[in-house]
């Protein structure tokens, strides 16, 4: 079986027994960098599949060694960091890191979200079908069911869930669905956004107060599950 | 009281005010010298010097103690009108005021300079004690998770054997809540220095209020096991321009508190509503609520009710405060007349009536 390679940069030796020792029993190639410098040599060398990167390096500052990444890097980064400010994950996330996990994290959401970021890489054949629980959004017909019954959805409703659904696991700022789905010029009218995710989750979860789909990521956007 | 500062503060104003007043006052004298005699227009004048030297600096109190002996000489010693002086008697007085004068004027700055100083060396003994307050409480209150941790997982390495499986899922439970706490230590901890350092801009933006009480409530339902938290959603609330984050840290605290000081089977209860451009959430219990003293102390730093169990740094509550008031809002607690406890949370906004956009 082929198995997924994924990159450690992280200067906290602790931090990275526990990523090896995780990762591992579940299946996935590590390789190990402890500075952001290292990291880049690496991740030249290996092309791994997925970099988790901590903000916190002793050489170099984690936004910059994102941006360096980016530059030719094109799979998946998690951003594990200590720095858990809404302002730093939406930085990050702009800066083109595919996810964002604080420190202290459970291992269980790290697995979730390193899985559905690898779906995320370019050449993974995605495929228009998206389930969650007894949720199936059908993206090559443009239909949602819900426990086995169609969902009747308003256009606006049914992009900004399909856009959710797309990303699914990946938390997407306010400012990029406000973007992908009223365009440019648009970003500051976060109040459409409140609205329509109120009335998508009306429609789609068994408890709209407590959503199992749509979930709230606090200042900094939403994630579907 | 700002007047003051002003004062304390303007070199050039307190020259003026010190010239003028000495001005003044030769000028009443001078009218009725014939009355009062010029040795007590001295001892006016020196009076003038030692007030004046009470509150300002040393510079223009010498300058004015110069001015009021020039001017003695000047208008009131015997030839008026001129800096001469006729007798070896008035000489002496001349002479004699004006070391006075600028003597006051040096002593007295002096003296009020080790006063400031030693205003400073009480306030810095109150911070040291605050400081070792901080360090006492915070010492008990991480180890003890720490404690925890490393004891149980001594007992999981060592007596592995020994210890059933309910044991051991019990240990690996103690350890899990003990890294809770300590992150929810060191997370008040960095709040409240973030408050301290006034480093807070808020995050304006259009909020779902029910939204984040609902996100703020399943956060806290694992430690709520024993307790139930009550809550309806306001389908009439507007959106509000708020900072989310500070948001869910106040009802966080507040909740937090809640959960660990009211007994269990208690009901928290909170409800939102919109009065007067103002974002109001209450968050009731019916536990035994707070003893009258504490009401307004429970948000000082460090306090904790006297009597209370371990567990809590005295933070919470306070940067609760703090966040509503960086927020510009308020914080009240009261106690309910049916028992337990009430807090308001009262936090201005704009606000938009969302309905417009429906069905779009």
């Amino acid at each position: 079986m082929h198995k997924e390679e994924i990159l450690i940069i992280d200067d906290e030796p602790q931090i990275r027994k526990l990523l090896q020792i995780t990762l591992e029993s579940n299946d996935y190639k590590i390789i190990q960098a402890t500075t952001g410098i290292e990291g880049i040599h690496l991740a030249a060398s290996h092309s791994p599949d997925l970099i988790i990167l901590d903000l916190g390096l002793p050489d170099k500052e984690g936004h910059k060694v994102l941006l360096e990444l980016r530059e030719w890097f094109d799979k998946a980064i998690i951003i594990l960091s200590v720095q858990n400010s809404e302002q730093d994950i939406i930085k990050a996330l702009d800066n083109g890191a595919t996810d964002y996990l604080a420190k202290p994290f459970r291992t269980g959401e790290l697995l979730a979200r390193i899985r559905s970021s690898l779906r995320s890489n370019p050449n993974t054949e995605l495929s228009p079908l998206v389930t969650s629980g007894t949720l199936e959004i059908d993206l090559s017909s443009r239909s949602v069911i819900k426990d086995n019954s169609t969902v009747k959805l308003t256009s606006t409703e049914y992009n900004l869930l399909a856009l959710l659904a797309k990303n699914q696991g990946k938390v997407l700022t306010h400012q990029y669905i406000l973007k992908e789905i009223w365009g440019a010029g648009s970003q500051l009218e976060t109040q459409y956004l409140r609205v329509f995710i109120a009335q998508l989750r009306k429609k789609l979860e068994i408890n709209p107060n407590s959503p199992a789909h749509i979930i709230t990521q606090s200042g900094v956007g939403y994630r579907f599950t | 009281m700002t007047f003051k500062r002003k004062i304390e503060e303007d070199q050039r104003l307190q020259y003026l005010i010190g010239i003028s007043t000495i001005l003044l006052i030769s000028l009443v004298c001078y009218l009725f010298i014939d009355v009062i005699g010029y040795h007590v227009v001295a001892l006016v004048l020196l009076l003038a010097v030692s007030v004046l030297a009470m509150f300002f600096k040393i510079w223009p109190v010498v300058t004015v103690a110069i001015l009021s002996a020039l001017i003695w000489n000047f208008l009131f010693i015997q030839p008026r009108s001129t800096f001469s002086i006729n007798t070896p008697e008035d000489a002496l007085f001349f002479l004699m005021y004006f070391i006075i004068a600028v003597m006051n004027a040096v002593f007295t700055t002096k003296i009020r300079k080790a006063e400031a100083l030693s205003r400073k060396r009480k306030e810095r003994e109150k911070e040291i004690k605050l400081y070792n307050t901080l360090l006492n409480s915070l010492s008990h209150e991480l180890k003890t998770p720490i404690s925890t941790i490393i004891g149980a997982i001594d007992m999981l390495k060592e007596n592995s054997q020994k210890l059933t499986l309910s044991n051991k899922a019990d240990l690996h439970l103690e350890i899990e809540k003990a890294g809770h706490r300590l992150n929810r230590q060191v997370s008040n901890l960095l709040n409240m220095s973030r408050l301290e350092s006034e480093f807070i801009k808020l995050q304006l933006d259009w909020y779902d209020v029910n939204e984040i009480i609902h996100s703020v409530i399943q956060f806290n339902q694992p430690e709520a096991e024993d307790h139930t938290i009550v809550f309806e959603a306001n389908e009439e609330l507007p959106l509000f321009k708020i900072d989310a984050v500070l948001l869910e840290h106040i009802l966080q605290n507040i909740i937090n508190n809640a959960l660990q000081y009211t007994p269990a089977n208690s009901t928290i209860t909170i409800k939102a509503f919109h009065r007067l451009n103002n974002c109001v959430i209450t968050i009731a219990d019916d536990g035994k609520g707070f003893p009258e003293e504490a009401l307004t102390k429970v948000f000082d730093k460090f306090y904790r009710v006297p009597h209370t169990a371990s567990g809590g740094t005295g933070l919470g509550l306070s940067i609760a405060m703090g966040f509503a008031q960086a927020h510009n809002g308020s914080l009240i607690l009261e106690n309910l007349e049916s028992g337990g406890a009430l807090f308001t949370l009262s936090l201005p906004a704009e606000i938009a009536h969302p309905n417009s956009y429906k069905n779009a």
